[in-house]
This record gives C-alpha cells, structure tokens and sequence, in this order.
C-alpha cells in the first residue's frame, strides 16, 4: 500500500462515520427483535449481536469525534444528525421484516462485513487497523450464525425455502452498493487507509454462490443497483428508525443516567 | 410431553477458566448439537466465563430416582472413616 501523504482530516473523519453508521442502523434494526424473537434463545443471538455492533460503532463514533472540526462527542455524533446526514449503506437500513428478510440482510451483509475488515486490518491509519482486528472476532461468529440459518431456513421445509428464497431476492439489490466506491473511497484506497470495495466482490459472490448451493436456493440475477447510502439519500425507513433511536436524547438533551 | 413446536431440550456445561470441569450452567431449546453450542455461547458465555462448552440433549441424561435416595445414600452417613480426614498430613504437602 501507498503509506504517503495521509488522506485529510475531514476524509478520514467522513471515512471512519460511514463504518460506524452501518453498525449502529444495523445494530438498532436487530434490537427491535428484543422480545419478538422466534424464541427465547434467538432473541438473545440477535441482540447479541446487536450489541458487538453498538460496541464497533462506539469505537468508530469515538474516532470520528476526535477528527472532527466542531467539538462533538459519540453520542452526538449518533443521536443527533438527521437522516440525510447519515452515510450507512442502503442493506443494513432494510426493514426487519419476518424472520427469514432479518437473516438473509445479515447474511449478505456479514459476508461483506467480514471481507471489509480483513482488508481494513492493512490500513495504514493505526486506529482503524486496530478496531478491525478487534471486530473481525465478533464479526465471525455474525457470520457463522446467519450462514447457519440461511442453510436451515433454505434446506428446511417447502414453507421455509419459499421465503428465504423470497427474502434473498427483496434485498439482492441493496448488496450492489457494497461494492460500489465512491470518490472518498477512491481516495481512501490511494492513501493505503481505505478499502479497495471492488476487490471485494469476487470473494463475497463466491462464498454466497456456494453458500446459497448448499442452501438450496438460487441466486438472484443482478438487477439495476440501488444506491445512495452513502451520499445520505436513504427510505424513509431510515427517518422512522432515526426516529425511534434518537427520541430519548432529544427530548432531553444533555441528561445523564 | 413436548409440544410439537418447540426444539428438543440440551442440557450446557461449561468450563470455566479457573476450573478444570465442566459445570452444569443451564438448558436450552435447539434444533440440533450446532444450534444448540451456537446458543449456549449466547446464553452462557457472555460474561467470559467459559473456555469451553458441552452440550448434551437432556433426554440422554439418566437421573436417579429421588425415591432411591435411602437406598443409594443413607448407608454411607455412618461411615465417616471413609473420607480421608483421618491422617496428619507432613507439612510439606502443600496442594492437598
């Protein structure tokens, strides 16, 4: 990797609140299966994992206040933006829908998640590499826990296999994205700091290919590409989840516990 | 009897990282032996109490009868030259 010159504050600081926005929406999306779980022991798996997520936003949100130009902290960087203001991709906004929509969203997005911090280990930027390395731990067993489910969902009785099958195929066209840079992005990879999204796709589709064999489900053709995460165009699903999320410190700024 | 709906029954063991034997921790529902050391992790380990992790399906667990319990326990009370509290130990035995 090109070690110099450093990408710029603000890009890093842009950088770094991307990453931290696609785990809090996607932790926020699986805590509200807290109590509406399949069963008990589920409902815990998913706020589990809800939970690791919070804990890499957290470290992420912590990063991006401390390489921001106004004087922020974490919580305000999560309670009190707006929707347009947020960065996260499109995939992991996805309404929760049945149980099958939740893990096939998580699956498609953890295989992604999990090549992205690989990469994001080799960052020349000591503080991301770091909070990678510690995340791809949590990351893994995200993975192995929707991959599991995608198998027993798709492999399981004819009810089951119809919606998995159907829940691929509502979110395939939010997973393109993933894999689509941006100018930042562009200029993150030229620094050695940033992922290269493209080099990603290769691997991603060959382990969903064969992940979706073994399932017994067939993979979507490619549609047109949704995008826009990034650039802050989001559904108004974002707005309702937002919403909800950021209702407590709103109503009462500055509260403490 | 179980209802239809719910998965079999898994008795969790778990090490502990200061012990050497597994403890029972718990049960959990769960379709088979991956699902249920997928949810015993959940459970159980949260906390990072374990090392490692056994399941075992409640139903493989043979239990004796709490009627029995005079005939399988009663005879030993009286024979406390059976526990090894009869001997001096020499001071050198420091792990015992």
């Amino acid at each position: 990797m090109n070690t110099s010159p450093a990408p710029s504050k603000s890009d890093l600081f842009k950088y770094t609140l991307r990453q931290a926005d696609n785990s809090m929406v996607l932790c926020q999306r699986l805590c509200q299966w807290a109590a509406r779980g399949p069963d008990l022991e589920e409902d815990i798996s998913l706020t589990n994992i809800g939970l690791d997520l919070i804990g890499q936003a957290r470290s992420l949100y912590q990063y991006s206040a401390s390489l921001c130009d106004q004087q922020v902290n974490e919580d305000d960087l999560a309670f009190m933006r707006d929707s347009h203001e947020w960065s996260n991709l499109l995939l992991v906004e996805q309404p929760n829908g049945d149980f099958a929509d939740t893990i096939a969203r998580q699956y498609l997005y953890d295989a992604w998640h999990l090549l992205f911090l690989e990469q994001l280990t080799e960052s020349n930027d000591t503080t991301l590499a770091a909070i990678a390395a510690k995340s791809i731990k949590e990351v893994k067993y995200h993975n192995r826990h929707s991959s599991m489910w995608i198998k027993r969902l798709g492999d399981g009785t004819e009810v089951s296999h119809q919606r998995m099958q159907d829940a691929i195929a509502a979110v395939w066209p939010f997973t393109a994205e993933m894999f689509i840079p941006d100018e930042l992005d562009q200029r993150m990879l030229e620094f050695g700091t940033g992922v290269d999204l493209k080099a990603l796709k290769h691997t991603w589709d060959s382990q969903v290919s064969s992940l979706l064999v073994d399932a017994t489900l067939s993979k979507p053709v490619a549609g047109e590409a949704i995008v826009g995460g990034r650039q802050g165009q989001h559904a108004e699903y974002l707005g309702d989840l937002l919403e909800e999320m950021q209702s407590l410190p709103r109503s009462m700024p500055n509260h403490q516990w | 009897m179980e209802s239809k709906k719910d998965y079999p029954l898994w008795e969790v063991f778990i090490r502990s990282n200061r012990g050497i034997d597994h403890k029972h921790a718990g049960s959990l529902r769960a379709a088979d032996a991956e699902m249920a050391l997928q949810n015993a992790r959940d459970l159980y380990t949260r906390r990072s109490e374990g090392v490692s992790i056994w399941v075992v399906p409640s139903n493989q667990i043979i239990a004796s009868d709490p009627d029995d319990k005079e005939i399988l326990f009663d005879p030993s009370k009286d024979k406390i030259y059976r526990h090894p509290t009869f001997y001096s130990l020499p001071d050198e035995l420091e792990h015992m």
